[in-house]
């Protein structure tokens, strides 16, 4: 009504307001399950550790498993590659971070950092850019400059513990949380 | 445009219905007396033979979805029944799988008519908008149907696009990871992943379906454009929609059916990926990955950046900067017929589209060699990507302010017809 003063809010105000917010809480509340129905379910959670034999990996050689689905490398370096690993400079990177799941978040990128014991290079074989499995390089059958792995996708190139030089991806091939289990046997997840 | 209504109910049960649920008078309105420009050409059958494929494409996964099952196990094996063992399964599939094909070459089509003609701009801005969306979810449903089948194509296509989503950790860390993990239903790509995208594909076409219906009622308030780009002025302007342009877009249905069903029966795999008939394997990703045809021109503009985020940015940009089209045009002139300077520019970008295709076919170190210099593709996706942005961005609000366009005719009818009579449409 135009003749109305009352500049203080009326009940009938508080009442809209509440209805309204109650009704924004309520549904929010009710689209919840709705929504959260497509993370993984339990079922897919428990399948997310794996145990690996890695005996018969020889030096030089990548083997590849799967681990919650993905690709996951296992890559008995020589000690040329280390060494190769090892003398690039923390400035070449284009990821610093270690990206390893079994050290802190903030640890650097080191040869050091990307592996328990450098003979053994444990991996997610997921590209970091859309997620392609990159391709192993040898010394028969190089792939990209750096030695390491190659992603025919888009043209990623990883060195010889895994790390972004050149291409799209933007972070490092993540490590995986993993344990020795003895010398021979590996716990991953 | 579409004026009073016309219809006269004849028979004491239309009557009765009309009064009740005025059904008959609807499609009288909108199907049989709609006043439609006299002047449209053949680039204006492209609407009806979309509605046509959208119909394929329904009835025919419908039946496809009886024999389909969608488990990561059993999904490759159930297609490949389909082919082999269910009676006319073959036609069925490749009827579908070239549908998709096929309707997404008519959407082009319509979609350059509409930039050359000028289609968007006022008054038919929502009409414009409208299509976009529907454009948008129809790359979304091909995706989504790509994936079912299961081969390697399938998986890697569908890790690559959901990992689209996992750009956003450079903006904000985790929260990509976090929105790709729920679209998958697990840590990739997997049974989950497949279900969920069959019940979305089954879904989509619907909801396409409805807004084709909000499509053509934003259609029916302004009416047709047409290639002169000018205002309908009056009756002798038009031509009621039956029997004109039903025969006239029936006729241009079939002979695109019969090129669709050409494909269909002698190579159906013409548009198809080897590597789909290669069970998915989610450790081994094949040598060189390409998405369907349809979307290559943006699988170019992605690989063409050598940032993941910008990439992706560059890529959504690519289609969000459709929306914004009807505001870009600066010019007060609808159609390229009246526009020199626009005109040689949209060519420019339709070879440019094209180019984009090609280049995104291409594997990623590949180079054309020009006299002996080795030119890498990646830099002429560069600027055919530079030329795509420039086209929208750049080209269309500068030329409508500079350009002189030519002299516009002063009505459909005296173009169409000169001096003779229009006759009277009945
Ligand atoms: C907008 C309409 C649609 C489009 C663009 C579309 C597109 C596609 C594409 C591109 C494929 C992969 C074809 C192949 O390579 O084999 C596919 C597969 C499939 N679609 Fe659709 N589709 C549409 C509507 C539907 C509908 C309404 C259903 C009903 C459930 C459906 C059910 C299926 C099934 C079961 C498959 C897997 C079997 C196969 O590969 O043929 N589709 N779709
Ligand atoms: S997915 Fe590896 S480079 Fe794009």
């Amino acid at each position: 009504m135009a003749t109305t003063t009352a500049a203080e809010p009326t009940r009938r105000d508080f009442i809209y307001i509440a209805t309204g917010a109650a009704a924004a809480v309520g549904g929010a509340l009710a689209a919840w399950p709705f929504i959260d129905q497509m993370n993984p379910s339990s079922a897919v959670l428990a399948l997310a550790s794996i145990e690996v034999d890695i005996a018969s990996i020889q030096p030089g050689q990548s083997v590849t498993f799967k681990w919650r689905g993905h690709p996951l490398f296992v890559r008995r370096r020589t000690p040329k590659e280390i060494a190769e690993a090892n003398g690039v400079a923390l400035s070449d990177l284009k990821d610093p971070l270690a990206r390893n799941a079994n050290l802190a978040e903030d640890a650097p990128a080191t040869d050091r950092n990307r592996s328990t014991k450098p003979e053994w290079l444990v991996l997610v074989g997921v590209c970091t850019h859309l997620g392609c499995t990159p391709t192993v390089s040898t010394p028969q059958v190089p792939q990209g400059e750096y030695g390491g792995w190659l992603c025919h996708c888009h043209g990623s190139q990883y060195d010889t513990a895994g790390r972004i030089r050149k291409g799209p991806a933007p972070e490092n091939l993540a490590v995986p949380p993993y344990s020795f289990l003895s010398a021979t046997r590996l716990k991953v997840g | 445009m579409s004026g009073p209504s016309t219809y006269v109910p004849k028979t004491a049960f239309s009557r009765w219905l009309d009064a009740r649920l005025p059904i008959i008078r609807f499609a009288n309105d909108t199907m049989l007396t709609f006043p439609t420009p006299r002047n449209l050409n053949f680039w204006y059958a492209f609407g009806a033979i979309l509605t046509v494929f959208l119909g394929i494409q329904i009835v025919t996964g419908i039946v496809l979805a009886m024999h389909y099952v969608p488990n990561e196990n059993l999904a490759f094996d159930s297609v490949e029944s389909i082919m082999r063992d269910v009676n006319y399964g073959w036609l069925l599939r490749y009827m579908h799988a070239n549908g998709a094909s096929f309707f997404f070459l008519a959407v082009y089509v319509h979609m350059f008519r509409g930039l050359y003609y000028g289609s968007y701009k006022a008054p038919r801005e929502v009409l414009w908008i409208l299509g976009v969306v529907i454009y948008v979810l129809m790359m979304a449903t091909a995706f989504l149907g790509y994936v079912l089948v299961w081969g390697q194509m399938s998986f890697w296509a569908a890790t690559v696009i959901t990992n689209l989503f996992s750009s956003l950790d450079q903006i904000v860390p985790h929260v990509g990871t976090a929105i790709a993990t729920w679209l998958w239903g697990g840590f990739a790509v997997g049974d989950a992943t497949l279900n969920r995208f069959f019940s979305l594909h089954y879904l989509l076409p619907f909801a396409i379906a409805a807004v084709v219906g909000l499509h053509i009622w934003a259609l029916h308030v302004p009416g047709n454009n047409n290639p002169l780009g000018i205002d309908v002025k009056g009756p002798q302007d038009t031509l009621p929609f039956h029997p004109y342009y039903t025969a006239k877009d029936a006729f241009y249905v079939a002979l695109f059916v019969v090129l669709y069903m050409a494909v269909v029966f002698y190579n159906p795999d013409l548009t198809g990926n080897p590597d789909n008939y290669i069970p998915a394997n989610p450790v081994v990703t094949p040598p060189d990955i390409v998405p369907e045809w349809y979307l290559l021109p943006f699988y170019a503009m992605l690989r063409s950046v050598p940032q993941k985020l910008l990439g992706v940015l560059v890529l959504a940009g690519a289609i969000v900067t459709l929306f914004f089209v009807p505001w870009l045009d600066t010019s007060k002139v609808r159609s390229c017929r009246f526009r020199p300077q626009m005109k040689f520019f949209f060519w420019f970008f339709v070879v440019d589209c094209i180019l984009l295709g090609y280049l995104g076919s291409q594997s990623v170190d590949a180079a054309w060699n020009l006299a002996g210099i080795d030119l890498p593709l990646v830099w002429v996706a560069r600027f055919a990507t530079a030329y795509y942005f420039g086209f929208f961005w750049v080209l269309l609000p500068l030329v409508g302010l500079f350009e002189k366009p030519k002299a516009l005719p002063d009505s459909i009818a005296k173009s169409v017809l000169g001096n003779a009579q229009p006759m009277p449409a009945e």
